[in-house]
């Protein structure tokens, strides 16, 4: 239905651009010529046709099954409904939509069948009613805005500033997405610490949320202690970026000052393949390749390797972000001034000393800057973690045990769980939120530094 | 103590002065021996990452299949109503009249387990289609089961001690058999690209997962491409230079590097808690991803309309052109290609993403591909996460086999960018 609704706005609005051009040529060849083209007249009136309506439409889209929902609980037997929680509320909802969409299981009790049928009927009204509705607004705007097409009428300006609005609107779109992230994570998060105190998640040292399911578990005994997970990610991401650091900074190095333009063009596309290659590979690669190798060669060396050690899900995690430190570095050596580096060299310094003592240092903000970044997303890379490193907090920077990680216990915590009062659905939001708000900082710390450090040799 | 300033004339020559410059030499080669290290490091991770994808991803692409000679008779399918035959037993008497020799059930029953569980109703599929071949002998293909599959293509080792085979001795030689009588065959696997998932490896397949991607993407862009485009259009052109568009411009660099996982959370408290969107819809999907895909559009865009020399500008306005017509009808169509470029590549990040998928239950196990954008589906990335889950064997071949289909996509879309830029990148 609602693409028959979509479809009905489109042929409205080019009927209402055809009207509006009509009329808009009737002004033209008298004497006075007319403010605007035809055409802009047409423009004016068909957007005057789509936007409400296609506002209106959306907006009916997004509330009707919230409203419809609101209405069938009221319509229940007040005994039905008056003891229950808003879970077991959503039980019988569901019960009701499934019963009305003809999938029986078993023989449902009278009301959910008169429910049902109220449920079908609401439903049919809906749809048709919101044909009609948009229909009758676009009718409206339609003899409005044809109305008040004249020969000195501004059409150009009008629609240029409706689209004006239309591009502001989307540019907010982002800063939207943004306040939207913070106040979910926020709002969720903040349930949590009504029910776990904020001191205890972030310095407690036992973490094991699953026992918080049973009903008649006291939420926060101490389950909700998250620095065993903060220092799983921490570890990782120090593994990670052991591994990534040297090799990327080293291929930048060699890219920018050893090697010839053609080498250059075959490595840099192949790093490139490199970034472009989705976590969830890496993370089989780690499952499939790595982690085997990493204990083998525990089992080699003697040491007690777990099966989903820190090592293999970081090293693993290191290769992703060497092209990320290698491209940074690479465009903050290409940043140091030519001069700086010629000067180096006709002074009879090697390249290796002109690298090193020249060109290193003045880059260094750049380099730290990438580094950041890269760490950032170490810190938040999720499904290589998710693969390859284990579901247990445990408090250890030994890097052949498993630990866990932020992003890990938020996919886990989350997967098949719809419920969204049980401190456990919370407690992801919770660290979603401290996720958010670190990557964030380093995130802006990185992004000012480059800045500031191009702005210098520019 | 003045004369320690005044530098002699320098023995450049001098054993010392030779032996530092070599010192100072080797340090540079080892600079450059180190650089070449670091190289050559990264480019053999990735090829060991191919080479294993490859070797364990390859025999996914065939598939063995059982042939077999099959009576339809009346007594169990009738004319009327094929629908319903006993289909099973069809299926039975088929393998059991290839060894007259085995007598017990229990080898009988054993020896249907040679094809898929879903032989019977691919046969009966195949005579509702045809009811007329009803009481006469057809032939057809069935897959084989997982663990002869895997036989087959030499990764259960018949020297192993037989406790440790998923194949007995005796089901070994029946497959043998069946092999000499040239009732095996490995033909190229479509099953991968038409079935969608299911819970026997030799029977599961992408088409769910492709098509539930295809419709995210579909989303994807229809949204983020013309909100990414005004939205560049409007900061590059339009925005006044102040504290507001100061915030916008620094709030979009930090959205797109916001872990992807925070958009699932986001998606999953908003578009499925708040609005009450469908779980697991290539609709939520799509938005999520839209808003991922974003950042990156908005600043490819910037920058291509950045590369429109001023002249064209200048020209547009001279002609009495507005400001929105000179965007429009000249700046944008010369800035297309760029953004075209641009939007391949960031749908291309966005087929692989992963995490905010999960959240939003994109990893169910949904056995037919989405008919809409509001059914449950999987998508290509969360499908590989199931397939590396599950603990058959035959799914690590799947899972490789996926990847190798994902990274033909990615590559595939990164061609087309490649391309576009080549073809209409505009020196001015």
């Amino acid at each position: 239905m609602a693409n028959y609704t979509f479809l009905l706005i489109l042929l409205m609005s080019l009927m209402a651009y055809y009207l509006g051009r009509a009329a808009g040529r009737s002004f033209v060849g008298g004497s006075t010529k007319p403010h605007s083209l035809p055409e802009h007249h047409g423009l004016f009136v068909a957007i005057w046709v789509a936007i409400p309506a296609l506002i209106l439409v959306l907006l009916w889209l997004f509330l009707q099954g919230t409203v419809i929902d609101y209405l069938l609980v009221e319509s229940l037997p007040s005994a039905m409904v008056e003891t229950l929680s808003s879970a077991q509320i959503s039980l019988i909802l569901s019960e009701v939509k499934n019963v009305a969409a003809g999938q029986l299981f078993s023989e449902p009790s009278e009301n959910i069948l008169a429910a049902a049928e109220r449920y079908a009927s609401w439903s049919q009204i809906a749809r048709w009613a919101m044909i009609v509705v948009a229909a009758g607004l676009m009718s409206l705007t339609l003899l409005v805005s044809r109305s008040r097409l004249t020969l000195l009428f501004r059409a150009r300006n009008r629609f240029e500033r409706v689209i004006q609005g239309l591009l502001i609107f989307c540019s907010v779109i982002a800063v939207l997405t943004t306040v939207g992230i913070v106040v979910s994570l926020v709002f969720e998060a903040w349930k949590f610490f009504e029910k776990v105190p904020v001191i205890e998640f972030l310095f407690g040292l036992n973490w094991e949320p699953q026992i918080a399911l049973r009903p008649d578990q006291v939420a926060g005994h101490g389950a909700f202690g998250a620095a065993p997970v903060f220092m799983g990610t921490i570890l990782i991401a120090i593994i990670a970026m052991c591994v990534a650091t040297p090799i990327g900074i080293y291929t930048a190095v060699y890219l920018v000052e050893y090697s010839n333009n053609r080498f250059r063009n075959i490595v840099k596309p192949i790093l490139e393949i490199l970034a472009g290659v989705p976590t969830v590979v890496y993370g089989f690669f780690a499952v499939l390749t790595v982690a085997p190798a990493v204990r083998e060669f525990g089992l080699f060396a003697g040491l007690a390797t777990s099966p989903n050690s820190a090592l293999a899900a970081g090293a693993v995690m290191g290769i992703m972000i060497i092209p990320f430190i290698s491209s940074l570095s690479d465009d903050a050596l290409n940043a140091v001034p030519r001069a700086m580096r010629d000067g180096s060299l006709a002074l009879g310094a090697t390249r290796a000393e002109t690298v090193i003592k020249v060109m290193l240092p003045s880059a260094l903000p750049g380099i730290v800057g990438g580094i950041l970044l890269g760490v950032s997303r170490a810190i938040g890379e999720t499904m290589i973690v998710v693969m390859a490193a284990g579901l247990i907090a445990t408090l250890t920077i030994n890097p052949l045990d498993g630990v866990t990680t932020v992003t890990v216990q938020i996919v886990t915590l989350l997967i098949g769980d719809t419920e969204f009062d049980s401190p456990k659905t919370l407690a992801a939001f919770a660290l979603g939120l401290v996720l958010f708000l670190v990557t964030l900082v380093l995130n802006v710390i990185a992004l000012t530094i480059v800045r500031k450090y191009r702005e210098r040799y520019e | 103590m003045a004369e320690k300033f005044v530098l002699g004339p320098v023995d450049w020559s001098g054993s010392r002065a030779v032996s530092r410059r070599k010192s100072r030499h080797l340090a540079d080669r080892r600079l450059q021996v180190y650089g070449l290290t670091a190289i050559s490091i990264a480019i053999g991770l990735l090829l060991i990452l191919v080479t294993s994808l490859v070797s364990t991803g390859y025999s996914a692409f065939v598939q063995t299949m059982v042939t077999l000679e099959l009576d339809i008779s009346t007594d169990l399918v009738s004319a009327n109503n094929p629908a319903k035959g006993n289909y099973r037993e069809i299926i039975g008497a088929a393998l059991s009249a290839q060894f007259p020799e085995i007598e017990n059930t229990r080898d009988r029953r054993a020896l249907t387990k040679i094809v898929t569980k879903n032989s019977h109703f691919m046969l009966r599929n195949a005579v509702v289609a045809k009811p007329s071949v009803v009481g006469e002998i057809i032939t057809l293909s069935f897959p084989a089961s997982d663990p002869y599959d895997q036989f087959n293509k030499g990764y259960i080792d018949p020297d192993l001690p037989e406790e440790l085979r998923r194949l007995k001795d005796h089901e070994i030689s029946w497959f043998n058999k069946l092999d000499e009588r040239g009732l095996i065959s490995t033909p190229f696997n479509f099953g991968l690209f038409v079935n969608a998932d299911s819970r026997f490896p030799e029977l599961a397949g992408l088409s769910g997962a492709i098509v539930g991607s295809f419709y995210a993407l579909l989303v994807c862009f229809l949204i983020s491409f013309p909100v990414g485009i005004a939205a560049a259009i409007y900061l590059e052109e339009f925005a006044p230079r102040n504290r507001a568009s100061d915030v916008l411009e620094v709030n979009i660099n930090n959205l797109a590097a916001v872990p992807s996982i925070v958009f699932g959370l986001l998606g999953l408290a908003v578009f499925l808690n708040f609005f009450g969107l469908p779980r697991s819809a290539p609709l939520v999907g799509g938005l999520v991803l839209s808003l991922m895909t974003l950042p990156t559009i908005i600043i490819v865009t910037r920058a291509s309309l950045k590369s429109v020399p001023p002249s064209i500008r200048e020209a547009a306005l001279a002609m009495g052109a507005s400001r929105q017509q000179m965007i429009m009808h000249h700046v944008l169509p010369l800035a297309m290609p760029g953004i075209l470029t641009g939007t391949i590549i960031g749908l291309a990040q966005a087929l692989g993403e992963t995490a905010p998928l999960l959240l939003i239950g994109m990893n169910a196990f949904v056995i037919s591909p989405p008919g809409g954008l509001l059914d449950a589906s999987t998508a290509l990335p969360t499908q590989i996460f199931i397939w590396a889950d599950s603990p058959e064997r035959g799914f690590l071949s799947r899972t490789s086999a996926g990847i190798l289909v994902l990274l033909g996509f990615l590559i595939l879309m990164n061609l087309i960018a490649i391309v576009l830029r080549r073809r209409f990148e505009r020196k001015w």
